[in-house]
């Protein structure tokens, strides 16, 4: 099988400091990744790269095999799309002014809406839980009903991809099961492709089939969480000493303090 | 789930036909008023070119052609307002913050301290070199913002335009200084603005390229509602954020340097309009442009109407009544707006 999204020997550097380091990568249809690693690793640039959001080396990244920087910014949006950590809006639009947003790509300029991206939406919102208040404005409800706001208008893109920038990392447990809870639904019933970085190891080796491990902007171990998640990988990686658990299967990782 | 919850769908055209009567209402009412009481019968029973009838000469060659040019000025300024508020994702922008009317001012000003009373084409000097000064700023400023990949980093972008309003205006500043009685008068009274000195050639000249420019901005008003939510965001819905900050910057400083080097800098517009449209229509920029447009150019009219009568047969400059009307009205607007 071919795969979906592929990374070939990405170098990327702001300026002349180097971030991303010869990344190569190989992605299937319908995989559940998370990518982790410590703060300054790269995930946010390696999946800013991926969305087309900075500007990638020829041929580096290919979707469908067709190398993403050579894509009309339109066709990329109807195939991948990026959902930011935060979301801090000026303006007062409505929730529903915002889902719509998503329709972007598909809509020749000078249109507004029809009713064929409505009900693509309203199903989106529904998927959400975020209908029972579309015409409230973004600005007044909370982190967690944001995140679903925001995740209901890149559902509402209709994409193959959907990159996400550590999209549980600023919400409470509640909220962040709630969202790794949709984003499941999504996989597993529109195979979706997902690729989230993630800080909570616990969360990414429960939700994840596949953890791609990402120190100093190089690739250091990709596989299951078993895989990855191993006592001697993470301890050199975070530089903290940790104790490994396995709960059903899922795999805790648990840091080691002085005082306990 | 609450399956009897269903999205509103708004009426954009209802809207837009509001304002357009609105505006029709304007621009039907306010020529009729004015320091001198006309009769409207004598002047229409005359038409434009009537030479001996003073009830049509006040009403078609004096009025209406201000009317007119309060109307493109307060359109183009307000949808400019609109356009840099979303652009810079900044809702105190205008169309003055990145340094286009100051730019403007330099060049009105070098005209009057040069003594340049010649008109060319039409138009004199001192609009020329305003428009060249505007054109001037606008080069000045996103050429040294510009990044690599063409865009235009919005921090950077703001500090630039701050930077040359007060390099502009230390310029002006000077030259008004060394310059004569004379000139000084000119000078402070083009700084205040206004719509006095006009006809009709003037408004058919600058109506084509205001309303080309308004055009082009509705074409990528959808984009604009996307870079106002984020660039990053904008770019993965698939918008060309370089190409549409490009069109948007320029064309809404485009209109603003037309519009600026005939009736002078007129504030408070383009920073109030759009936000009082705001409240009416919301963020939408598609449905928000063409308010703020037709609100702009009403509400430019009617602040007119009142600086040439409020104390007649004295007439004050517009920008002193747009922000003395417009700034409690807005406040109020607001406070109304929290209560309900």
């Amino acid at each position: 099988m071919r795969p979906h999204l592929e990374v070939e020997n990405l170098d990327f550097a702001y300026d002349s400091e180097p971030i991303l380091k010869n990344i190569s990568l190989s992605i299937e249809k319908g995989d559940f990744i998370g990518l982790i690693g410590p703060n300054g690793s790269g995930k946010s640039t390696l999946l800013k790269l991926m969305g087309g959001i900075l500007n990638c080396p020829d041929n580096a990244i290919r979707i469908n095999e067709h190398p993403i920087n050579a894509i009309n910014k339109k066709k990329l949006a109807r195939a991948i799309t990026w959902v930011p950590q935060e979301h801090p809006m000026v303006f007062p639009y409505t929730i529903q002014e915002i889902v719509l947003m998503g329709r972007h790509p598909y809509l020749p300029p000078l249109s507004f809406e029809g009713e064929e991206d409505y009900t693509i939406a309203r199903k989106a919102m529904e998927t959400t839980q975020t209908l029972q208040f579309s015409d409230r404005y973004f600005n007044e409800i909370s982190g967690g009903e944001k995140q679903r706001v925001m995740l209901a208008s890149a559902i509402t893109q209709e994409p193959e991809v959907m990159l996400l920038d550590e999209p549980t990392s600023a919400l409470d447990l509640k909220y962040q099961v709630q969202i790794l809870n949709i984003l499941n639904q999504l996989n597993e019933e529109k195979n979706i492709t997902l690729i989230l970085a993630m800080h909570d190891l616990n969360l990414a080796s429960r939700y994840c089939r596949r953890l791609i491990l990402l120190n100093d902007g190089a690739i250091v171990c990709d596989g299951t969480p078993e895989e990855v998640l191993k006592k001697e990988i993470i301890e050199n990686v975070y530089g903290v000493n940790v104790s490994l658990h396995n709960l059903d299967g899922d795999i805790l990782v648990h840091p080691i303090t002085n005082h306990s | 789930m609450n399956m009897s919850i269903t999205m509103v769908r708004y009426s954009y055209k209802m809207t837009l036909v509001i304002f357009l009567l609105l505006f029709m209402a304007t621009l039907c009412v306010t020529p009729l008023i004015g320091s001198t009481s006309i009769n409207i019968a004598n002047a229409l029973s005359g038409g434009i070119h009537a030479q001996n009838n003073l009830d049509a000469n006040i009403l078609f060659q004096v009025r209406l052609p201000r009317i007119l040019l309060g109307a493109l000025a307060g359109a183009a300024l307000s949808v400019a307002g609109a356009v840099f508020q979303a652009l810079l994702r900044n809702d105190l922008a205008a169309p003055f913050t990145l340094g286009v009317s100051s730019g403007a001012a330099l060049g009105a000003v070098l005209a009057i301290v040069l003594n340049l009373n010649i008109s060319i084409l039409g138009f004199p000097m001192v609009s020329l070199f305003s428009f060249l000064g505007a054109l001037g700023a606008i080069f000045l400023v996103f050429s040294l913002v510009k990044t690599r990949h063409g865009e235009f980093p919005t921090s950077i972008l703001l500090l630039a335009g701050v930077t040359a309003n007060f390099f502009f205006a230390a310029m002006v500043m000077f030259l008004h200084y060394i310059s004569d009685f004379g000139q000084s008068f000119r000078i402070i009274r083009w700084l205040m603005g206004g719509l006095d000195i006009t006809d009709y050639q003037t408004v058919l000249s600058i109506a084509p390229m205001v309303f080309l420019g308004i055009g082009l901005l509705v074409y990528v008003g959808r984009d604009l509602n996307l870079i106002s939510t984020g660039v990053h965001s904008a770019t993965s819905r698939g918008v060309d954020v370089p190409r549409t900050q490009r069109i948007g910057f320029i064309t809404a400083s485009l209109i603003t340097g037309i519009v600026v080097s005939i009736t002078g800098p007129i504030g408070f517009v383009g920073l109030i309009v759009p936000h009082i449209a705001r409240l009416f229509v919301g963020s939408d920029l598609r449905i928000l442009i063409p308010v703020s447009m037709l609100f702009g150019a009403s509400f430019l009219i009617i602040c007119d109407t009142v600086a040439r009568t409020i104390i007649a047969p004295t007439e004050i400059p517009v920008g002193i009544i747009t922000a003395m009307l417009g700034g409690p009205f807005f406040v109020w607007l607001l406070k109304r707006k929290k209560q309900a």
